[in-house]
């Protein structure tokens, strides 16, 4: 494919390397329908899975039957908790150091819970057969609201864990200085106190959870074609799971149809597959239907907070949070060790605060388990949710403008790199600028003028504002792991006699265009043209370690070794070019592709001709070994602290409630923007992920556990017709420590968006019926209940 | 029972039972894996094809309610290695990202043009209303489109 660079650094070089708009090489494939998804994997003698899963929330189980669906013809096998005992597969760690069942024995805990494996010879007979399982549950009272979990009479979920006497998922865990926070409310002159849900939701992939488990029992190798985010980690976890040498399982990414987080976890299916495939001595596909995915795979948020923020004269000073994170029946949330609460605790945002402090009780409940899903980086978004809907009540009790008291309390330029009041130390940022920038994209005067005009003739019409810090990158190793697995990625980067290149990563896209990015970094690093560097992904076997694309940590981790491999490579070519010019390196000087005589330009050597040099039977400097390759696992130092200022604009009708998003307006800081049409596109897709949180997307459940956003008729996800044209816009301060001065970005859109439009619901609303205060989804029927000065519906 | 559907100008033909879905024939039978299936509700539109020249959620139609009709699936755009210019408009517009929802994009877009040729923003809107799309936002989706009603003919041949 022919690629074009635009915009670039340095214009006047012919050689079309580097940063810029450049039109994605993935595209060629995807355009024609020769995607190479899991569901489009067929191997030879492969059998079809399907899961049985319990109705019921929470039921204890007296027997499970399967003679009548074994008797059927095309049904090879079916497999309970009771044959997974004696594979020692009946129970898997979570990435949270919790246990899950991998098939329900004893008792259920959430409706749609794994309970029994059908392997047949088709998808059609899989399904038919689940129909003939005959499992016989008493049920139980249901724990569906987390505060209720907590009660002293709540039945008890998990008394499968030896000791666990109620239902906290993990010990209570706190960030901040409690005294500091208690003086800074003494002190203050306005408290504003409320709570906040960020209700359930889920990422829904377009592409479902699944598995091809390959067994060759003659060898004893498992191949795995599994689209997840994170193949080398979840290999070392088959490992340990499943008792099998590491060495011996390989998994196979091909392409994936979008994760957002959700292909993160481990899920019981897969262990199933990799099971079935065991016994069967044969392939097993596993694909999840459209509703096992919204009911039993990682949901994001459901956050209960309270929270109190104070302000001294006119800057907002402090901010205590009480929170309980809803884990549902087991703790599949995947955070660092050491964070159990994810990185919630950045939720003292943007500001210079004197004080904070963060509180979080983890609880489990009867339903499905996750919680880390949905293009966040590890509860950043539950926390920029909660501190800027948290301004905006401030700024109303204060009367004054939200986008003043954000403009004065925010932290200045000349205090980076910041230490927060939480423990987080921010690398960059003039968040004033962004924010001006994002309010002359908006005409944010002239905004209000017209929502005046419009309420003195009855229409409603809402502005809201957010400005959002986050943390992405995870992570330096001296601070974050996750199972013990430290959050580093490695890069293999081998450039061939002919100046070609291959670069392995150990991320694994879902669609962000790795395979272009990543190659335009060797281009900009090495001046090979990025056509001629190929990105290979997701290949246990053939990538080296790194635990994944998730969290916005491709660019920051990922695409920081990258630099650094292409400069290690950069540093050999040296050596040799100064052999090939007999000069001494230290007289050379670099520009894009070529290494020169300092002084004398004209004498110099193309990193092709020193790439042939490298393989061929020339002379080398001293000592040095041939070839033109390198590798490395890139430690970063920090996270690195993209932000962003976003203005959503709403009509609400006044007769029916139904919310329109007229105007999004989103200034990104993420850095330098290796390719800004791939980051707009990131921040587009994020921005529409945050309309449908904000007006339609959530997981609900009834007294008995049931589960009401089963399938995409009830989990309403936001079509053209609900997404404004999105106007973004950006600044760039590069990231200090990160080698190429970028920063992560593809989770700002998802978690700035969503307090700006609810901002702007209780915007158009607060003057005219006096709501101060609404949950999300603000669907028509939460909206009209407020108008009415009525309790909200529940979620 | 005996099926056979005449897709993308070739007869198929094959004995399928009674329920089996046209997504899925189309997918096992010829192979043509292009068209993909996302959420049995008729909801997402990641299965569209045109049958007859309309878009179709083939999730939501029997294969034997396909006899003797005409599909067209993602793979017949591209014609003598001239794409489409859908396609193309899709590349330049960076109209895809993960790429799953694109192929029932591409042939909604198609249909579109083919009796809209020069549709408005919010036409473009309305028609692809029909899909999700988890990745874009729309909004290059939408630009895509417009981008294909402006080069009809094709402008370039570089994807």
């Amino acid at each position: 494919m022919a690629t074009t660079v635009e915009n670039l650094p340095s214009r006047e070089h012919e050689r079309p390397v580097g940063f810029g708009r450049l039109k994605r090489k993935e595209d060629a494939r995807f355009i024609r329908g020769k995607g190479n998804y899991l569901d489009d994997i067929r191997l030879p003698g492969m059998l079809h899975g399907a899961v049985l899963r319990s109705p019921f929330a929470h039921a204890k189980i007296n027997s499970i039957d399967t003679s009548a669906a074994l008797a059927q013809p095309n049904v090879a096998a079916v497999i309970t908790a009771k044959d997974l005992e004696t594979l020692g597969l009946a129970w898997m760690p979570t990435i949270s150091y919790d246990t899950q069942a991998v098939l329900a024995g004893d008792k259920v805990r959430f409706q749609g819970q794994e309970v029994a494996f059908v392997i047949a010879t088709d998808e059609y007979s899989a399904r038919d057969a689940l129909q003939l399982i005959d499992v016989d549950y008493d049920p139980l009272p249901a724990v569906v609201n987390a505060r209720m979990a907590l009660d002293q009479d709540a039945p008890l979920i998990r008394d499968d864990k030896e000791g666990q006497a109620d239902n906290l998922a993990s010990p209570t865990w706190e960030a901040g200085d409690d005294e500091a926070t208690e003086r800074a409310f003494a002190e203050a002159d306005t408290v504003v106190a409320r709570d906040i849900i960020y209700p359930r939701c889920h990422p829904a992939p377009l592409e479902t959870c699944g598995m091809i488990a390959d067994f060759n029992p003659e060898t004893g190798q498992l191949d795995i074609y599994n689209g997840n985010q994170a193949p080398h980690a979840h290999r070392t976890v088959y490992a340990h799971v499943a008792g099998l040498a590491e060495h011996k399982i390989r998994i196979i990414c091909n392409d994936i149809g979008g994760g957002f987080g959700n292909k993160v976890p481990v899920y019981p299916g897969y262990v199933c597959a990799i099971a079935g495939s065991i016994v069967a001595g044969k392939p097993v596909k596993w694909i999840e239907d459209r509703s096992e995915n919204l009911m039993s795979t990682g949901f994001a948020r459901d956050y209960l907070m309270r929270a109190e923020i104070c302000s001294k004269d006119g800057r907002i000073t402090g901010l205590r949070v009480d929170a309980i994170a809803d884990h549902g029946a087991f703790d599949s949330t995947a955070q660092p060790t050491k964070f159990p609460a994810g990185f919630f605790h950045i939720v003292c945002g943007s500001y210079d605060l004197q004080a904070s402090h963060v509180k979080v009780k983890a609880v489990y409940t009867n339903k499905a388990p996750g919680g880390v899903a949905y293009r966040c980086s590890f509860r950043i978004t539950e926390a920029v949710y909660l501190v800027e809907r948290m301004v905006d009540a401030l700024a109303m009790e204060m009367k004054v403008d939200p986008i003043e008291l954000r403009m004065r309390s925010f932290i200045r330029p000349d205090q980076f790199p910041y230490e927060t009041t939480t423990g987080w130390t921010y690398d960059s940022g003039n968040y004033a600028e962004t924010m001006k920038v994002a309010m002359e994209m908006a005409g944010y005067d002239d905004l209000r003028r017209e929502q005046a005009e419009k309420r003195a003739r009855g229409e409603l019409m809402g502005i809201g504002v957010s400005f959002f810090t986050e943390g992405v990158g995870a992570g330096p190793r001296k601070h974050m792991d996750i199972l013990g697995l430290a959050m580093n990625d490695g890069a293999d980067l081998r450039v061939h006699p002919s100046g070609k290149a291959v670069v392995s990563i150990s991320a694994q896209p879902q669609g962000q265009g790795h395979e272009t990015t990543f190659a335009q970094i060797v281009a900009e690093e090495l001046g090979i043209p990025p056509e001629d560097v190929e990105v290979r992904h997701g290949d246990t076997d053939k990538a080296p370690y790194g635990l994944g694309t998730y969290g916005s940590r491709s660019t920051p981790v990922s695409g920081g070794a990258v630099a650094l491999v292409s400069r290690k490579v950069r540093d050999k070519a040296r050596l040799i070019a100064a052999t090939m010019l007999e000069t001494r390196p230290e007289d050379l000087a670099w520009e894009k592709g070529r290494w020169y005589v300092k002084g004398d330009p004209e004498k110099g050597v193309l990193i092709e001709d020193i790439a042939a040099r490298a393989y061929s039977g020339q002379p080398l400097p001293e000592g040095m070994e041939g070839g033109l390759d390198a590798q490395m696992i890139y430690d970063p130092p920090n996270l690195t602290y993209p932000y962003g200022a976003y203005i959503a604009v709403v009509d609400i009708d006044p007769e029916t409630a139904e919310v329109k998003v007229r105007r999004f307006i989103a200034v990104d800081d993420c850095g330098v923007r290796i390719n800004p049409m791939v980051v707009e596109g990131q921040i587009h897709g994020g921005l529409a992920e945050g309309v449908g949180i904000a007006l339609m997307e959530v997981i609900t459940f009834d007294d008995d556990g049931n589960c009401l956003n089963g399938s995409f008729m009830d989990y309403l996800i936001p079509t053209a017709l609900e997404c404004p044209d999105f106007e973004v816009g950006e600044t760039v301060t590069p990231c200090p420590h990160h080698p190429l001065g970028a920063k992560g970005v593809g989770e700002s859109p998802n978690v700035g968006s969503p307090p700006a439009i609810v901002n702007a619901v209780i915007d158009a609303l607060h003057e005219t019926h006096g709501v101060d205060q609404i949950d999300m989804p603000c669907t028509p029927a939460r909206v009209w209940a407020a108008m009415q000065g009525r309790p909200e519906p529940p979620q | 029972m005996q099926v056979t559907i005449n897709i993308n100008g070739q007869p198929v033909s094959r004995d399928v039972e009674p329920r089996t879905l046209l997504v899925h024939f189309i997918r096992d039978t010829p192979g043509l894996t292009g068209t993909h299936w996302g959420c049995d509700t008729s909801n997402c539109g990641a299965c569209v094809v045109l049958m007859d020249g309309k878009p179709v959620k083939s999730c939501t139609a029997l294969a034997a309610m396909c006899e003797g009709h005409e599909i067209r699936t993602v793979e017949s755009l591209e014609v003598n290695d001239r794409l489409d210019p859908v396609q193309e408009g899709f590349h330049e517009m960076h109209a895809l990202q993960c790429g799953f929802c694109t192929p029932g994009m591409l042939m909604t877009a198609r249909a579109l043009l083919d009796t809209n040729p020069d549709p408005t923003e919010q036409e473009i809107r309305t028609a692809i209303s029909g899909g999700i799309c988890r990745c874009t936002g729309y909004k290059n989706i939408v630009a895509a489109v417009r981008w294909a009603a402006d080069h009809q003919n094709g402008a370039h041949q570089e994807a």
